[in-house]
């Protein structure tokens, strides 16, 4: 069969030699590219593990498998596939508490972020957002205003949130920032809803945890 | 411009009397889209000058291997080949950059700026032409991304590359960094650019018409 003017063999070769030059390139870059945004992904998210635990000495990472903790991944699953927390530890080996990662839909598009989880206390320890869309100016303050990050170190869950002003002074109270309220209580919703999630397994640590 | 060569006003085409963003109203949506600072406009200038530069060297080197009626499938195989490229570097060197730009490094590939050269231009002249022109239309892509990016950052942070220029006094026009400030400030720069482009040809215009009488004079 012909089509008009080029021969249809012509038609498909060219454009299976293109593609398969295009596929060779991005293969090359692809190679040379993944390990570094990997080594990226990987230090940013250390630096959040650091940041709401107020430093540890090291961390362990976590498997939360069929609701349960485990140290190693299972076999045959991707590490990156699976859902981590991040145990931390003083200079002494003694826990100093878990990191948690968790996101739910805010003002924009989801709201990805870190905290860190004392159980001995049942304190929120910190709070870092690792990824948002939100509002300039308005809804970006949940990472942007010190006083509100602030606020997440050292309240105990679960948490509540209330309009700035409005506090009796509760020890689980945080104060939501004005103009972002959708943006504040989604942050402490998240945490409470992995709280309420993960908490009896954290809370148990180690009893948790197979080996 | 009558006494430009050939080859120069193939790269100075572009950068201003047909600016791609501001002349011929093409690559709008990374234009309102991702201009909300300079850096994020440099990046994503650069990186579609990237994709235009090595998508217009290859259409022309290949222009006689192309048929006709794969053309279009066979120059968007090729520019989203240079977008992945571009996608993939940018977010191993430039991770912060490549976060902030988002989806709309992959929507280079439908920059209808792009494509429009490769079909108008690229596919029908020699090598060396493509790369003027692609040089040219880059520059000015990338001089439309840096007047939207500085004129928003400034307005809309008060600063410019992330330094401070206005001082801690001054109250940042939150709008100019939303989407409706990419919006007005595009449409400010367009009612100038027409308001020149119309005083310019006004004026030609005049010199063009011929003195009193000579019309009939000619005539009889």
């Amino acid at each position: 069969m012909t089509i008009r003017g080029a021969p249809a063999w012509r038609l498909v070769t060219t454009l299976a030699a293109a593609g398969g030059m295009a596929g060779l390139l991005i293969v090359v870059v692809f190679e040379w590219a993944e390990p570094r945004i990997e080594a990226h992904r990987a230090a940013v998210l250390a630096a959040a593990i650091d940041n709401v635990l107020a430093s540890p000495a090291h961390y362990d990472t976590l498997y939360v498998v069929d609701g349960a903790l485990r140290e190693t991944p299972p076999e045959g699953v991707l590490e990156r596939d699976l859902e981590r927390v991040f145990l931390g530890y003083d200079e002494s080996d003694v826990p100093v508490g878990f990191a948690v990662t968790g996101g739910e839909p805010g003002y924009q598009d989801i709201i990805q972020l870190i905290f860190g989880y004392d159980p001995g206390s049942g304190e929120v320890v910190g709070m870092e957002v690792l990824e948002s869309k939100e509002t300039p100016g308005l809804g970006d303050k949940i990472e942007k205003d010190a006083e509100f990050v602030a606020e997440f170190d050292g309240v105990q869950t679960p948490l509540v949130g209330v309009k700035q002003g409005a506090g009796q002074g509760d020890p689980s109270e945080v104060d939501m920032i004005t103009g972002a309220t959708i943006s504040s209580r989604t942050v402490i919703a998240i945490i409470n809803n992995r709280l309420e999630e993960l908490g009896p397994l954290l809370d148990t640590y180690p009893a948790t945890v197979k080996r | 411009m009558k006494s430009a060569t050939t080859a120069q006003y193939d790269l100075i085409r572009g950068i201003w009397r047909e600016n791609p963003v501001l002349i011929h109203l093409l690559g709008l949506c990374p234009a309102l889209a991702v201009t909300n600072t300079v850096a994020n406009s440099l990046a994503m200038g650069l990186a579609t000058f990237f994709v235009l530069m090595g998508s217009s060297l290859l259409v022309s080197t290949f222009k006689r291997f192309i048929p006709h009626e794969v053309r279009i499938s066979a120059y968007i195989l090729i520019i989203a080949t240079f977008v992945t490229i571009a996608d993939l570097v940018l977010a191993a060197v430039v991770p912060e950059i490549h976060k902030a730009l988002g989806a709309f490094i992959a929507l280079i590939v439908v920059n209808c700026m792009i494509l429009g050269r490769q079909e108008a231009f690229a596919s029908k002249r020699p090598v060396s032409r493509a790369a003027l022109d692609a040089t040219g239309t880059g520059i000015g892509f990338l001089i439309a991304m840096l007047m939207m990016g500085s004129v928003r950052e400034l307005l809309g942070n008060g600063t410019l590359l992330g330094y401070s220029v206005f001082g801690a006094g001054f109250e940042p026009w939150i709008i100019m960094i939303l989407p409706p400030g990419g919006f007005l400030t595009l449409g400010v720069f367009l009612l100038a650019m027409g308001w020149w482009r119309g005083r310019t040809e006004g004026a030609q215009a005049r010199v063009r018409r011929w003195p009193h009488g000579v019309a009939t004079r000619r005539a009889a």
